[in-house]
């Protein structure tokens, strides 16, 4: 193994198959044109090249791929949701992650784990139930549970919580699980790739050409390509880019913080929750914790980390597991969360012909990875929104019929 | 830790301080159409810039506006509502 490493530093050729292709440049057309080569972006790309014969596109990447908030989050997938719109979108996701390894032909490392949110108070309880009886009655599996389930689920957890924040049942989601997010990013961008699609990365958008409000072409930092179609999947910058077109929309960015723990023994077999504490956590293959929190209290498009999260973490960490407080934190990062009013994205067309929005995905973007692939792929396809997500245009502001999601994570509720 | 500058506390913790959005003038609800109350109850420009908002020092409960940079959290000013920097 060493000698293969080292073979492998010293070669001027990459010896190893890479991913995707480096196209050298840019084409002066295409027919779609996909802002953001995040999750959401490739696995469009990669729908519309597999399931609509689109493969003319161009992915437009800023930084690099898999370093947005793809590779950011905390890799949480489930569809215990609070609305039926949520459910049903959700649900539809957690079906195609399961065989989402076997499509694109990579270990994702798709480990379903169970996912717990604990009650820590008796309203949160009711909040439960209901949750629950909406999530069956689209035929997902959730339930409450009573401590002791959770107890037997996860015996090192501190039943009281520091004797302050008894635990009194949880909702157990069973299909809850993790997998590895930077892959998800170069699995659909390998698919796209094979299929036909160039993923440029490096490529800033400067700003968008509209002629009577229709879009006609994208000028980059690598020169200009005219495009009839527009993907805008850009998670925390969507304000940047909605200022170009001069579209105005609820989105407002919170920088989302999380962290890791040094590797240990294997301990934590589900994920836990806890609104209450506003702690998310579990333990991954390599046996490190990774854990999130609430969002940072006021608005900033950066990825600055802060202490203050760090300890006010650490210190809820603590009351649920009291045992782990001489394990070192190794790793604490950010990504910029696009939240909305409502708590549920805004996708699909909009007032410019040819610009669609795949935005607002705030704190539960990872889990919708698959399934914003394939409806925006039919949205921009077939330039109609896709039936699923008919509930989540920019229009429903004006129109006020808001989707009210408040099964978000990392939502005070 | 990060420190913001309460015009009549002074310098303070800024886990002190409460956000309240973007200071904005408030059309009247009984002149404006639906659609326009809508866009001022939902919509914003929110990309990255100076902007002026509302703050409040929660211990003292005092509201006062500061200007901030949402790109590189530099807080510019802080000064009570109506006074002139």
């Amino acid at each position: 193994m060493p000698f293969r490493l080292l073979k492998f530093a010293l070669s001027k050729e990459h010896p190893e198959p890479r991913m995707f292709r480096q196209p050298d440049r840019l084409k002066s057309n295409y027919d779609a044109v996909i802002i953001g080569g995040g999750g959401h972006g490739l696995a469009a790309a990669y729908y519309l090249a597999r399931d609509y014969d689109i493969k003319n596109i161009a992915v437009l990447e800023r930084g690099y791929i898999g370093g947005g908030n793809t590779g950011r989050n905390t890799t949480i997938i489930r569809s215990n949701y609070l609305t039926p719109e949520g459910v049903k979108f959700y649900d539809e996701s957690v079906r195609l992650w399961q065989d989402l390894s076997q499509d694109f032909d990579l270990n994702l490392f798709y480990s379903n784990r169970g996912h717990f949110t604990l009650a820590h108070t008796d309203s949160s309880l009711r909040t439960m139930r209901w949750r629950a009886e909406v999530n069956k009655h689209f035929g997902i599996d959730s339930e409450l549970v009573d401590p002791s389930e959770v107890q037997k689920a996860c015996p090192m957890i501190d039943m009281t919580c520091g004797g302050h924040a008894p635990i009194l049942g949880a909702l157990y989601h069973a299909p809850g699980s993790i997998a590895r997010h930077d892959a998800v990013a170069w699995g659909y961008g390998r698919g796209a790739d094979l299929r036909g699609v160039e993923i440029h990365q490096q490529t800033e958008v400067l700003g968008i050409q509209i002629e009577s409000d229709r879009v006609t072409g994208i000028e980059t930092s690598h020169g200009t390509i005219s495009t009839p179609r527009v993907l805008c999947a850009v998670a925390g910058f969507t304000p940047r880019i909605l200022d170009m077109v001069g579209l105005r929309s609820p989105i407002q960015i919170h920088p989302l913080q999380a962290m890791v723990s040094e590797p240990m023994k294997p301990w934590l077999d589900p994920i836990i929750v806890s609104g209450s504490l506003h702690v998310y956590v579990s333990q991954t293959a390599r046996g490190e914790l990774v854990m999130g929190a609430s969002l940072d209290p006021y608005e900033l498009h950066s990825t600055r980390s802060t202490l203050d999260f760090a300890e006010g973490l650490a210190a809820h960490m603590l009351e649920l597991f009291p045992f782990l407080s001489h394990v070192k934190v190794v790793r604490q990062w950010a990504g910029m969360a696009d939240m909305t009013p409502d708590f549920a994205p805004i996708m699909g067309k909009t007032a410019i012909e040819g610009f669609y929005l795949d935005a607002g995905w705030g704190t539960w973007g990872f889990k919708a990875t698959p399934v914003c692939g394939k409806t925006m792929a039919y949205t921009v396809a077939n330039d109609r929104n896709h039936d699923l997500i008919q509930d989540f245009s920019l229009s429903r502001f004006e129109r006020y019929e808001l989707v009210g999601e408040k099964g978000a994570a990392s939502v005070g509720h | 830790m990060k420190l913001m500058t309460c015009p009549i506390n002074g310098s303070r913790p800024i886990s002190e301080f409460f956000y309240g959005g973007e200071l904005r003038s408030m059309p009247d609800p009984n002149m404006v159409t639906d659609e326009v109350w809508a866009d001022y109850v939902f919509h914003r420009n929110n990309a990255p810039g100076i902007k002026c908002e509302w703050w409040c020092h929660i211990p003292s409960n005092s509201w006062f506006i500061a200007e901030r940079n949402t790109l590189t959290d530099e807080i510019i000013h802080t000064y009570l509502w109506g006074e002139v920097v």
